[in-house]
């Protein structure tokens, strides 16, 4: 659990972003707007399992790449 | 060595034969190469084309479909005068104008796991331009068993990913995506489009990374995955690592032979029952079983979600269906009744799938998908219908 529930850096899609502290990645997805179950997120250059989005809370400074399904040809 | 290039061959791959990377032992590989590209479609046609041009001796390709009018505005190996051809019978004219030098073997079949080890194991490489998640998992499966190295490529809308798969010390698709989306919930470039160069940029880049590969040159997409949004004009390399739990290429894969894909994408042949929702209304139904409930007791108001324009071409207005598009649906979903049951329709069930849940998220607890949309129930029930 993080105590500081300020905001915290994160390297979001190569870009610097500040988000607030405290929130898992689930609750990241849910605020980009985005679909938790159409995303893979990549945490420190290791895939997420899915089941674990909304357990694992984004830290100060992680590193975190959201990749879509992209089917089309 | 000796070169074997005839002296045609020779000029026509002068610029590569003075490149250090390929020269004539190059150009040589390359005429021995074996290349299968799956699906002559966005990608396939741009992927194709310079693999032809580079000289690569025996090109594979797998297409089942004709032209289209509208495959036209992206799907370069296609010309005017081949709609309503066969796309393999219009690639092949194309590609011995290209190159006459070039070997292509055609297979007119849909890619399944009946067929794909005997097609894709007489080849050194397989490109991947399938517009569909079946068919890339049966693709990336098949070439991790065999040992081919898969070039991936796929797009939507403005944005495209590339990437080397089932390559050794790199990953599989699996790897990146372990489970496939849930089924209808990823729309195809048919609902939501797609810019028309993209594909050419995606193709082309698969082509190239296959001609590296060949070649032995340079660094490969191993490991790496590029992402190209072409409407900010900015590519993003995400590292993916091979995961040593993946089902297909980790150390102790559980997939040792093909499966069904369908099933595995959650894509139900529809004569299969429709699925029970909590209150037992169907989450979605097939033609066949709309056709039932229409005729039933409590018929559904049928909600066609699509654009203006596509409603236009042609609807199932006859049937009381009525034009709600997605935008207006969701800034006012009170303007459709809590008394009926509710059936969403849409090209291909994607967009009507996502309306369907966001009534159910609204409190209808009577609400369903037509699976496959107004494209199956043309298929199956009403051939005149036009649904572009």
């Amino acid at each position: 659990m993080s105590h500081d529930l300020g905001t915290i850096q994160v390297l979001l899609n190569g870009k610097d972003r500040e988000i607030p502290g405290g929130q898992s990645v689930q609750d990241l997805l849910v605020s980009l707007d985005l679909r938790p179950e159409l995303v893979v997120v990549e945490r420190n250059r290791q895939i997420l399992d899915r089941n674990r989005f909304p357990e694992v809370t984004v830290e100060d400074g992680d590193t975190l790449e959201l990749v879509h399904f992209v089917g089309g040809g | 060595m000796d070169s074997t290039l005839s002296s045609s061959e020779t000029l026509r791959y002068a610029r590569h034969l003075v490149l250090n990377e390929v020269g004539p032992d190059g150009q040589e590989c390359l005429k021995d190469a074996r290349v299968l590209v799956v699906g002559l479609g966005g990608l396939g046609s741009p992927a194709a084309l310079y693999l032809a041009a580079a000289g690569v001796g025996t090109l594979g390709l797998v297409e089942f479909d004709t032209v289209d009018l509208s495959n036209l505005q992206r799907q370069v190996l296609h010309g005017t005068s081949g709609v309503g051809r066969s796309k393999l019978e219009s690639a092949q004219e194309r590609l011995r104008e290209v190159n006459p030098h070039v070997s292509v073997e055609p297979y007119p079949v849909r890619l399944s796991s009946r067929n794909a080890l005997d097609i894709l194991r007489r080849y050194d490489v397989v490109v991947d331009g399938s517009d569909n998640f079946p068919t890339r998992y049966l693709v990336n499966d098949a070439c991790v068993l065999l040992g081919i190295p898969y070039v991936y490529g796929s797009i939507l809308r403005w944005e495209g990913q590339i990437s080397l798969f089932a390559v050794p010390g790199g990953p599989c698709y699996r790897c990146l995506f372990r489970e496939p989306p849930p089924p209808d919930l990823v729309p195809s470039c048919a609902e939501a489009g797609v810019f028309g160069a993209l594909p050419g940029v995606v193709g082309s880049y698969q082509a190239l990374e296959a001609i590296k590969w060949i070649l032995g040159v340079g660094d490969p997409l191993r490991g790496r995955l590029l992402l190209l949004d072409s409407l900010s004009s900015t590519w993003r390399e995400v590292e993916v690592r091979r995961d040593p739990d993946c089902p297909v290429c980790g150390d102790h894969p559980t997939v040792t032979e093909l499966q069904d894909y369908e099933a595995f994408c959650g894509i139900t042949p529809s004569e299969a029952p429709a699925e029970a929702a909590a209150d037992d209304y169907p989450a979605s139904v097939s033609p066949g079983q709309l056709l039932e409930l229409l005729g039933g007791d409590d018929p559904p108001l049928l909600v066609d979600v699509r654009e203006s324009w596509e409603w236009r071409e042609g609807n199932l207005a006859n049937r009381g269906a009525r034009h709600l598009p997605l935008a207006e649906l969701t800034a006012a979903p009170e303007a459709l009744p809590r008394s009926r049951p509710l059936v969403f329709v849409c090209s291909v069930g994607s967009r009507s799938a996502g309306a369907a849940q966001f009534l159910r998220d609204q409190g209808h607890t009577r609400v369903a998908n037509l699976s496959g949309g107004l494209k199956a129930w043309a298929r199956e029930i009403q051939p005149d219908l036009t649904v572009v």
